[in-house]
């Protein structure tokens, strides 16, 4: 069973979002469980500082051994921060993907809608593995 | 519903990430896959194969029989021996790459892919009729160990009195494993020296744990298909389905050097296969190393100055050499200035021939 932080939220594309309830700047990762089914990540792909993106939208790449897959952003805004760490080091989405894992951060614009909590991203997870 | 190998519950208590590979429910993986590839060039990696086929042809004919069926000469074949051969159609397209070992005057087996083993034992029934043979597809008695790396002889040695050092590479011998009878074979396909061991359905689950208690000093690891995929591609060996197919001939692959015209009579492709060996094929089989990190991926088109001139068959991110790998069929003389399409971006490429890696002997 991957760790599942009951401090965060969730997509059900297997992100992972911090930051949510002061409300102005999140920070996004993939998940634990994300990480284990990719297998050892060998590239990130991340969006540029200042680009405007909207829920949903496709801004990046997790690339393992044996896939690729996108990285879709759960709150639209302005992208404020990537992780140059992970891009240089793609291992710590294995290593640490809640902590030296992350990717980016987001001022937000709205309310992201459909996120999920800790507890039903346990339940989508457990009836995916 | 993927057929499951006798080694299951031991890859499901090894925590394996499994997968579906033609048909078969197999370990992708145990923990890194990185660690997998590297431990098999380092030190020793043991694999499941009970998915691969094996097909036996026993009687006086059985050498004929091969020779009619195959490209190879198989009755020049010394008992004990194995070859690297292929099956083709009557176009001289590939239907498969195979591995046939002799084991007695009048026994072979054929090892054949996981995903055509069924074909080509109907193939072989049909092209043997007229010989004194019996064709017996066998692949559901057995099962297919593998110990791949440089500590594999050492490893295996504790296991068996049989004469490793006298195993020569494409040798194959019976012998006791662990006290569990097995065809002991010098055969692989990772670039490293190693050993596939065939063996009763049933002994598969206490050898693989003999194994695993005699490999733990030397560093062996379990290793799944994810790893063996990498292997395989460094060492510069096909993969049915990706640089293999029934629309090329081994010319078109660079393999041509399997297809013995010298064997007497004829064999299945043998005319459509003389009337291509002395052309020279559109594309070739080549290397690409990628100057970047994203990954060229089957499929994928190689383009010289924005035109196409090839495709990606596989490709990997390479441990040995750092950088993303793969292999490509590419319009011969287009040698320099290449591109991988990779999702629209185009990543550069040097093109290097087969393979990116060579163990040291």
């Amino acid at each position: 069973m991957s760790n599942i932080p009951d401090d965060l939220s969730y997509t059900k594309e297997h992100e992972w979002v911090s930051g949510l309830d002061d409300g102005l700047t999140v920070t996004v990762g993939v998940t634990a469980f994300a990480a284990d089914a990719l297998g050892d990540v060998v590239y990130v792909q991340l969006p540029e500082v200042g680009a405007n993106v909207e829920q949903g939208d496709s801004i990046g790449e997790v690339e393992s051994t044996k896939s690729v897959n996108e990285i879709y952003t759960p709150v639209g805004g302005e992208v404020v921060e990537v992780n140059q760490a992970v891009v240089d080091d793609p291992s710590l989405v294995n290593s640490d993907p809640y902590g030296e894992g992350w990717m980016f951060r987001v001022r937000m614009e709205g309310e992201p809608e459909d996120l999920l909590s800790p507890e039903e991203y346990t339940a989508l997870t457990s009836g995916e593995s | 519903m993927s057929r499951p190998t006798p080694l299951r519950d031991v890859h499901e208590s090894l925590g394996a990430t499994l997968t579906d590979f033609a048909g078969w429910l197999m370990p992708l993986r145990y923990g890194s896959e990185a660690a997998e590839h590297r431990a098999v060039r380092e030190a020793a990696g043991l694999f499941d194969l009970s998915h691969m086929g094996e097909i036996f042809l026993t009687g006086p004919q059985a050498g004929e029989a091969l020779d009619f069926a195959l490209v190879g000469h198989l009755s020049a074949l010394t008992v004990g021996r194995a070859r690297y051969t292929m099956i083709v159609n009557e176009r001289g397209g590939v239907l498969d790459d195979l591995i046939v070992y002799r084991l007695g005057d009048e026994e072979f087996m054929v090892v054949a892919n996981a995903s055509n083993y069924e074909k080509v034992g109907n193939e072989l029934k049909n092209r043997a009729k007229a010989y004194d043979v019996v064709v017996e597809d066998r692949s559901d008695q057995y099962a297919l160990i593998a110990v791949q790396g440089p500590r594999s002889q050492e490893i295996l040695a504790t296991l068996t009195d049989a004469d490793l050092d006298g195993l020569k590479y494409y040798a194959g011998l019976p012998g006791l494993v662990d006290g569990r009878r097995a065809l002991i074979a010098r055969t692989g396909y990772t670039g490293e020296d190693g050993f596939e061991l065939f063996v009763a359905n049933q002994d598969a689950v206490p050898l693989w744990h003999a194994i695993t208690a005699a490999g733990e000093p030397y560093g062996l690891k379990p290793a799944g298909l994810s790893s063996r995929d990498t292997l395989r591609l460094e060492a510069g060996m096909p993969l049915y389905g990706n640089e293999l197919s029934a629309e090329l001939t081994p010319f078109d692959a660079g393999l041509g050097r399997v297809v013995k015209f010298d064997k007497p009579g004829d064999f299945v492709g043998r005319s459509a296969l003389e009337a291509v060996k002395d052309d020279q094929p559109k594309r070739r089989l080549v290397g690409l190393v990628a100057r970047g990190r994203r990954v060229p991926r089957h499929g994928y088109p190689v383009t010289k100055d924005g035109a196409v001139v090839g495709e990606v068959t596989s490709g990997a991110p390479s441990q040995t050499l750092g950088k993303p790998i793969a292999m490509a069929y590419v319009d011969t003389g287009a040698d320099s200035g290449l591109a991988v399409d990779i999702r629209g971006s185009h990543e550069p490429v040097d093109l290097i021939e087969l393979p990116f890696y060579r163990r040291n002997k």
